[in-house]
């Protein structure tokens, strides 16, 4: 019995070596569930722990595959636990971003030397150019940055001086005091703030600003009801691996979770999957979504523009930030830009922190951004 | 287990039977998840015909609270209450207030039916659609099948109800509340599942049509629809091909009724341009 929970246990803790978070509830309910089954059983030994192991949909997948490697061919008692090939961790393309930076620095050398740049200048100067010092002080001033979403009126109410009259706390009141009229005690509806949903392009071009915006986002996500999305050829849910209050824990977390980091965009087809997995069901339904990219599509532009409509009716505000559009002389002439743009309730820059304050404040609802 | 909730008419495969089997011996809640129509409530319907125990439903919103989904006191019957005795002259304050806050005052609400009806199925229907005050607060039901009413004392369950949360996943449910329970994902059914699903549901309806209307849906699900077709729609279109009086379908005749399967325009437009006839001549063969 104890050599069966053993090899139940190292399958366990296979699973989580994957990143399935099985925790010890979930292990302990794991043993209870084998115990009122067969245990001799395969099909019944993959369900009790596909019921109480896997939290997600995309725990799946990892748990078929680590149960699969685990059980292969020896029946119910393993030789020894499988260790899972650790995918080898992408490199911080902070690290890559900031030495193309100062490859370029080197070139044409900035008027303004680092050492003098207050942050005032900074908050100014486009993200691309910048120093490895200057980027570490907009790091930090990026860190905080708070996002909030425009409020709505929700469906909660708190007590209130004014509003309706509050049934349950004024008769409440009345009979605490014996049935003698009491005075009105009033409610009114609480205001929320509306999800903030940001899709960050990390594709090649957007290289020399992911690293900035990726740490937007992480400010962002400590406020709740924010989700966070990477698109470059693939969708990447990073909301979870952003959560970590240490910002250079976080982009680490992101770094392995991102399977594309600088390769091409497939911005329509990848907004189109966003919008069926998630957007769909409410995720983008009453939010603020925010796309942060250079519009450059490799795919049709068609698709896109599509997308985009089908994105503005669900979603109750559709801001684009594009790095490329305080370039002097800059024209949404990208095919991809220009097919979104007419499903684009604000197009703002996202180059600078100034920039990206002034894309907080949009997000928030104010009108002069 | 499984013959018995087959019997209700509802078939599961291998994985949901044995989540159904845990369920009633771990007493702890299961958490189904996945597409809209491939049949999370109506597990619970049948889970509450084959234990023959009520089903009490829950519909989550935003905004729900204990008031609503708990307990809450009927204030005014608890006036009327009040006068009732003034008039009569009843002065023991104490007694009067003892009165006040009994059983009879208090209105249950779904949570607290599931726990005082025993045995029940308590649906949770579509709880990431609630926000996250009130999963705090679910969590501790769940957990200890028991409630706290200040003026009364803890109530408890001592048959746990048979709990079933649906969610839509439109938004990620949190961990803590997740950890409680067993997670099932439900998939679409493959196309015997389906047939034998349909054929179980609508008695009625022709063999070849609801074969028909079975390989249609599969077919309409391998392309990229906005919302495909689950078994709910499957069975809303056979059904509305039947009430037409119709034995077998042909392509004209899905296209005309294709109102009853795909709700988005655009997916009405895309299947348009499918090939209705070579699907249909591969199953009809």
């Amino acid at each position: 019995m104890t050599g069966a929970d053993a090899a139940l246990l190292g399958f366990a803790r296979a699973l989580r070596a994957a990143g399935v978070d099985a925790s010890t509830e979930r292990v302990h309910a794991f043993l209870a569930a084998v115990d009122v089954l067969r245990p001799e059983l395969r099909a019944d030994v993959y369900w009790a722990g596909r019921l109480t192991l896997c939290g997600q949909r995309d725990d799946l997948d990892r748990y078929d595959r680590v149960f699969a490697a685990f059980f292969h061919g020896t029946g119910e008692t393993p030789r020894r636990p499988v260790t899972v090939p650790r995918t080898p961790r992408p490199r911080l393309v902070a690290r890559d971003a900031e030495g193309q930076a100062r490859a370029r620095d080197v070139q044409d050398a900035p008027p303004v030397p680092s050492l003098a740049s207050s942050s005032e200048v900074l908050r100014h100067r486009d993200i691309a150019e910048l120093s490895g010092p200057e980027r570490a002080e907009v790091r930090r001033l990026l860190a905080a940055l708070a996002l909030r979403g425009q409020v709505r009126r929700s469906a909660r109410r708190r007590p209130a001086r004014r509003g309706e009259v509050d049934p349950h706390r004024t008769v409440r009141e009345l009979l605490r005091r014996g049935g003698e009229p009491a005075r009105l005690l009033r409610y009114a509806r609480t205001e929320h703030p509306r999800r903030v949903v940001l899709l960050v392009d990390v594709s090649g071009s957007m290289a020399p600003y992911a690293d900035a915006l990726l740490r937007f986002a992480h400010a962002a996500v400590r406020g709740a009801r924010t989700e966070v999305f990477t698109i470059g050829t693939r969708l990447t849910r990073v909301t979870r691996e952003l959560s970590h209050r240490d910002p250079d824990l976080a982009m680490a977390a992101v770094a392995s979770a991102v399977p594309d980091w600088r390769g091409g965009t497939r911005l329509g087809e990848l907004l189109g999957a966003f919008l069926d997995r998630w957007g769909q069901r409410g995720m983008a339904r009453g939010a603020i979504v925010v796309v942060l990219s250079d519009g450059w599509e490799r795919g049709d532009p068609e698709l896109l523009a599509e997308q985009m409509r089908r994105l503005h009716r669900l979603a109750h505000r559709v801001i684009w930030a594009n790095p490329l559009k305080a370039r002097p002389g800059y024209a949404p002439l990208a095919a991809g830009m220009a097919a979104a743009l007419p499903s684009v309730d604000a197009f703002v820059e996202g180059h600078s922190l100034s920039a990206l304050e002034r894309l907080a404040a949009a997000v928030r609802g104010a009108d002069d951004a | 287990m499984r013959a018995r909730l087959e019997a209700t008419g509802y078939l599961l495969d291998e994985g949901l039977a044995v989540a159904c089997f845990l369920a009633l011996r771990l007493h702890r809640p299961l958490f189904c998840e996945g597409d809209a129509g491939v049949g999370k409530t109506a597990l619970a319907s049948a889970f509450a015909e084959a234990l023959d125990a009520p089903l009490i439903r829950l519909q989550c919103h935003e905004g729900i609270d204990a008031s609503q989904a708990l307990y809450d006191w009927d204030f005014p019957r608890q006036l009327l209450h009040l006068r009732a005795a003034e008039a009569a002259g009843v002065t023991d304050a104490a007694r009067l207030e003892g009165e006040l806050y009994d059983r009879r005052f208090l209105v249950a609400r779904p949570l607290l039916r599931a726990l005082e009806t025993q045995p029940s199925v308590l649906l949770v229907d579509e709880i990431d659609r609630a926000d996250d005050e009130f999963e705090a607060f679910l969590l501790e039901l769940l957990s200890e099948f028991s409630v706290t009413i200040p003026e009364l004392g803890t109530l408890r369950a001592e048959v746990p109800p048979v709990v079933v949360l649906t969610s839509n996943r439109t938004r990620e449910v949190h961990d803590a509340l997740k950890r409680r329970c067993l997670y099932h994902w439900f998939d679409h059914p493959d196309f015997a599942r389906e047939l034998a699903i349909v054929r179980r549901r609508l008695p009625g309806v022709s063999a070849r049509l609801a074969e028909q209307v079975t390989a249609l849906v599969q077919a309409l699900r391998t392309h990229d629809l906005l919302k495909p077709p689950g078994v709910a729609e499957t069975i809303d279109w056979a059904e509305a091909l039947h009430a037409l009086g119709a034995d077998e379908v042909d392509a004209e005749l899905a296209v005309t009724t294709l109102g009853s399967v795909l709700k988005y325009r655009e997916d009405a437009e895309r299947a348009r341009g499918l090939d209705f006839a070579a699907v249909l001549a591969t199953r009809g063969a």
